[in-house]
C-alpha cells in the first residue's frame, strides 16, 4: 500500500459528511436557489433577449400580482401540499407510491358521483362528509391493494402502484363517457353548476378558505403522526430497515398496510377537495400529474410536513409565474418550464452538497483520512 | 394620465361621430377618423383563452383569426394592453382562472376558443356582468339567459363537404383508372359528438355527390389532439380498405400515416383540418378544410366596440368567407378545381344544400321531420339545466344545421356511415 501514498492527490475528492448545522444547510439551499437563478437569467437573455429582472417581476406579478392570483396560488399550493402529505408516510417507509393520481381520482370519481346523483336529495354539508368518506374509503382501497400484494406476496410496489393507475385513469374515463354532456363531447361539466349542491361553502368569506383549513389540518396532523405517535416511529424503523424493524418485533405486513392505507386516504381526500373545492368536475386530467409531482414536494421536504408548504408554494409559484410570462412576454410554456426545471435541478443538486463535501487538494485544514 | 386621455379620445370620438352623424358621410373626415382609431384602442381590451398553443392547427386557426380581426379594426394584436392572449389553459377550472384574470386585467371581452371551456366561461360571465364573454363552438348561449355570454361557430360543415368533392373527385379518378374498385372512405373523429357527426357526414355527401356509391367508416379517437392516435386510427381504417381518409381531429398524425403508407405502396389519400397538410404529406394530402375565424371574430367584435346588441349565437359560413379549404395538392384528380369553384357557387347561392334530404336516408328512409330539443340536459340525472326550445330542424327540403343554434346539432347517423368503435 505503499504505493497508494505515493499517488498523487486528487485533484477533488468528495467526503460525506457526519452532519450539517441547519443554518448551513440552509445556506447552501439559498446559494443554490439564487445560482439557478442566475443561469435562468443568462438562458433567458440568451434565448429570448429579454431583461431576466423583468421576467422575474413578471413571474411574481403572476403568482401573487392580484389578490385573485394569490389565491389561485395559495389553492394549487395547497392541493400539491394535500398530496405530498398523503405521499408522505409511504414513502419514508421507502414505500414506493407512484399511484397518488389513481388515487386521487379515485376519491375524485366518487366525489363527483355522489355530487351528481344525490345533489338535490342531501343537504351540502351532509353532502360533503359523505362525500369526504366515500373518497377516503376508496383512496384508501386504492393504497392497501398493493400493499397487501406487497406485504403477502412479496409484488413490486412501484409497478403495481403505477398500474393501479391505469385502471382509476380507466374508471375516470367510463365514468366521463357515463356523464358527458352532450353526449359524445368527453366532457362533464361543471356539476350543479346552477345550484352549486355538494361545492365547498366559503371559509371566512374566502371561497377556498375550507380547502386551506382541510389542507393545514392534514398537514400538522401528519406532522405530529410522523414525528411523535409510536406509529410513526415505527414507519421510519421499517424505512430504513425492514430487518432491524423484524427484529425489534414491529409487523412490518401490518405497517406496510397501515401507512398505505393512511397513504390513500389523503390522496383520496385530495381527490375530494380538488372536485367538490375547487374544479367542481371530474375528468381524466383531474389528478393533473400533481401526484408525480408531490413525490418531488415530499422527497425534498424529507417529510418534514411544514417545509412542504415552503416546496408546495415554490412549485406552484414557478407554475403560476410560467402562465403570467408566456402571456406577457408571448413566450411559449414551454420556456418557463425550462426555467422550472432549472431551478428544480439546482434545488435537488444542492442536497448533494449538504450530504457530501469537495476538498479541494492541497487544502490545508481538511481533514480527510 | 393616460385614463384621462382616454376619456378625452373618446369623447373626441363621440363628439365627431355625433357630428358625423349630421354630415351622413362619416369616414370622409380625416381628423375624425384618427382620433376614432386611437380612441379605440385605448377603449377596447380584447383576451383570447387557448386550449394549446401555436403547435396545434385549431389554435393558429384562432390565434391568427383574432389578429387578422383585430388588426382590421385597428387594434395592436401585439400590445399586451389591448389583446391578451393565454395559451394551455386547459378544460377546467383553470379556464375560468384565466376568464377572470383577463376580466381584472382590464379585458372587455374574452373569448376561449374549445368547446369544454364553455362551463367555465359562463361561470365567469355570472360574475362579470359587465365584461362580454364569448365561447367559441359553445352552445349554451341561447339557453343560459345570460345577456354577456355569447357563442360563435363557421359553418364548418360547408368546407367539410367541399372537401369531400375534392376527394370525391380523387376517388373518381382511381375507380376510373381501375385501382381502386371498393370506393370505401374512412374518416377518423375524435368524439362521438354532433360536431364531429355533423362534420363527417357532410364530407361522406360531398364524396358521394361525384361517387354516389362512396361508403364510409369513423374510427374515433377520444382525444380532440393525438399525433399517435390519429395515426393508429388511420392505419387501422386503411387496413379496413379506406382509400380516402379525412379527419376531424387537430393533429398531422393521419395525414403523416398516409404518407407513409403510399410510400410504401398502399393507394390512399388524405384529406385534412385546420391546417394545410401539404407539409407533411406532400403526395397523399389533397387538400383541409379549414376555417377562417376571423370573420366571425370580427363581426362580433365590429358589433362590440360599436356598442350593438350582439346575438347570442352567430353563425356563418363561404358567403361571408368564414369557410374555406385548403391549395389543392398535387395528387388532385383533374377538373377538381372546377368541381370545387361549382360547389362553392352552389352553396353561396343557395342552389346547393348540404344537407339535403333527398340525397340521404336513415335507417332506408327519407327523412322529413326531426326534432332537436335544445334544452341542455344533465344526461345522468335527467334534469333540465337550461330550459331551451324544441324544434323541428328540417325545413325546406334539408337539415337546417346551424340555424338555430351555433354549434351543430346534426346527430343523424345516415346510412352508409359506420362507426368502429363509438363507445
Amino acid at each position: 500500500m505503499t504505493q497508494a501514498t505515493q499517488h498523487k492527490e486528487p485533484l477533488l475528492r468528495i467526503v460525506k459528511r457526519d452532519g450539517i448545522a441547519r443554518p448551513k444547510a440552509y445556506a447552501i439551499r439559498l446559494i443554490a436557489v439564487l445560482l439557478s437563478l442566475v443561469v435562468c437569467g443568462i438562458f433567458i437573455y440568451a434565448i429570448t433577449k429579454l431583461n431576466p429582472v423583468q421576467v422575474y417581476e413578471a413571474i411574481f406579478d403572476g403568482a401573487f400580482g392580484t389578490n385573485r392570483r394569490s389565491w389561485v396560488t395559495i389553492r394549487d399550493a395547497m392541493m400539491l401540499l394535500c398530496i405530498g402529505v398523503g405521499l408522505a408516510p409511504a414513502f419514508k417507509m421507502k414505500f414506493w407510491n407512484i399511484g397518488a393520481e389513481g388515487q386521487i381520482l379515485i376519491g375524485g370519481v366518487v366525489t363527483a358521483g355522489i355530487m351528481k346523483a344525490y345533489g338535490s336529495a342531501l343537504p351540502t354539508p351532509a353532502l360533503l362528509v359523505v362525500m369526504a368518506l366515500a373518497s377516503i374509503l376508496c383512496g384508501c382501497l386504492w393504497g392497501v391493494i398493493p400493499a397487501v400484494f406487497k406485504s403477502v406476496w412479496n409484488t413490486n410496489e412501484t409497478l403495481f402502484t403505477l398500474m393501479m393507475n391505469y385502471v382509476a385513469i380507466q374508471i375516470t374515463s367510463y365514468c366521463v363517457a357515463l356523464w358527458e354532456n352532450p353526449v359524445g363531447s368527453n366532457s362533464v361539466g361543471i356539476i350543479n353548476q346552477m345550484t352549486a349542491y355538494g361545492h365547498f361553502p366559503k371559509l371566512f368569506g374566502q371561497t377556498y378558505g375550507l380547502n386551506v383549513l382541510l389542507v393545514l389540518l392534514l398537514t400538522v396532523g401528519m406532522y405530529i403522526y410522523l414525528k411523535y405517535s409510536k406509529q410513526g416511529y415505527e414507519i421510519a424503523v421499517v424505512g430504513d430497515s425492514e430487518n432491524t424493524a423484524r427484529y425489534a418485533g414491529i409487523n412490518v405486513k401490518k405497517v406496510t398496510i397501515r401507512t398505505m392505507a393512511i397513504s390513500g386516504a389523503i390522496c383520496g381526500i385530495a381527490g375530494f377537495i380538488e372536485v367538490a373545492g375547487v374544479s367542481h368536475t371530474i375528468s381524466t386530467n383531474t389528478a393533473g400529474g400533481r401526484g408525480f409531482t408531490a413525490i418531488i414536494v415530499a422527497w425534498l421536504a424529507q417529510f418534514n410536513t411544514f417545509v412542504m408548504i415552503l416546496i408546495s408554494f415554490l412549485l406552484v409559484f414557478l407554475q403560476q409565474g410560467a402562465i403570467q410570462i408566456a402571456t406577457q412576454f408571448n413566450l411559449n410554456d414551454y420556456a418557463s418550464e425550462i426555467i422550472t426545471g432549472i431551478i428544480l435541478f439546482f434545488i435537488l443538486s444542492s442536497e448533494f452538497f449538504i450530504n457530501y463535501r469537495v476538498i479541494l487538494r492541497n487544502r490545508k485544514g481538511a481533514d480527510g483520512k | 394620465m393616460k385614463k384621462f386621455l382616454a376619456l378625452l379620445l373618446t369623447l373626441a370620438m363621440a363628439l365627431s361621430l355625433a357630428a358625423c352623424g349630421g354630415q351622413e358621410e362619416a369616414p370622409a373626415q380625416d381628423g375624425g377618423d384618427a382620433s376614432g382609431d386611437e380612441a379605440q384602442e385605448v377603449s377596447v381590451k380584447v383576451g383570447l383563452i387557448c386550449v394549446h398553443d401555436q403547435n396545434s392547427g385549431y389554435d393558429v386557426a384562432h390565434i391568427d383569426g383574432l389578429t387578422a380581426a383585430c388588426q382590421n379594426l385597428g387594434i395592436d394584436p401585439t400590445d399586451t394592453n389591448q389583446v391578451v392572449f393565454k395559451y394551455n389553459v386547459n378544460e377546467d377550472q383553470s379556464c375560468y382562472d384565466a376568464a377572470v384574470d383577463l376580466a381584472e386585467q382590464g379585458c372587455d371581452i374574452i373569448f376561449s376558443d374549445s368547446y369544454g371551456h364553455q362551463p367555465y366561461m359562463l361561470q365567469a360571465a355570472r360574475e362579470y356582468e359587465d365584461i362580454t364573454f364569448v365561447a367559441c363552438t359553445g352552445d349554451q348561449a341561447a339557453v343560459s339567459g345570460l345577456a354577456n355570454f355569447k357563442n360563435i361557430f363557421p359553418y364548418t360543415y360547408e368546407s367539410r363537404y367541399v372537401s369531400g368533392v375534392v376527394a370525391g373527385m380523387k376517388l373518381k379518378e382511381l375507380m376510373d383508372a381501375g385501382t381502386v374498385t371498393d370506393p370505401k372512405v374512412g374518416y377518423v373523429g375524435a368524439y362521438p359528438y354532433a360536431e364531429v357527426v355533423c362534420g363527417y357526414t357532410a364530407f361522406l355527401l360531398g364524396i358521394q355527390s361525384v361517387v354516389p356509391e362512396a361508403y364510409m367508416e369513423v374510427q374515433y379517437t377520444n382525444s380532440w389532439f393525438d399525433l399517435a392516435g390519429e395515426a393508429e386510427a388511420a392505419n387501422i381504417l386503411m387496413a379496413n380498405g379506406c382509400v380516402i381518409i379525412g379527419q376531424h381531429a387537430d393533429s398531422t398524425g393521419a395525414p403523416s400515416a398516409v404518407q407513409e403508407a403510399l410510400e410504401k405502396g398502399t393507394v390512399a389519400y388524405s384529406v385534412g383540418y385546420n391546417i394545410d397538410m401539404l407539409s407533411v404529406a406532400p403526395d397523399a394530402a389533397l387538400t383541409s378544410a379549414q376555417n377562417n375565424w376571423s370573420v366571425l371574430y370580427q363581426a362580433t367584435l365590429e358589433k362590440f366596440i360599436a356598442g350593438e346588441e350582439i346575438p347570442a349565437d352567430y353563425a356563418t359560413g363561404y358567403a361571408d368567407g368564414a369557410v374555406m379549404i385548403s391549395a389543392l395538392g398535387e395528387s388532385c384528380a383533374e377538373g377538381t378545381q372546377e368541381a370545387v369553384d361549382a360547389a362553392w357557387a352552389g352553396i353561396k347561392d343557395g342552389s346547393l344544400k348540404v344537407f339535403d334530404t333527398s340525397k340521404f336516408t336513415v335507417g332506408g328512409q327519407t327523412v322529413t321531420e326531426y326534432e332537436v330539443n335544445f334544452s341542455i340536459i344533465d344526461f345522468a340525472t335527467g334534469d333540465v339545466v337550461f330550459e331551451g326550445p324544441t324544434e323541428n330542424v328540417i325545413a325546406d327540403g334539408a337539415f337546417q344545421e346551424s340555424v338555430y343554434r351555433s354549434a351543430p346539432y346534426f346527430d343523424l347517423r345516415i346510412d352508409g356511415i359506420t362507426e368502429l368503435n363509438n363507445n
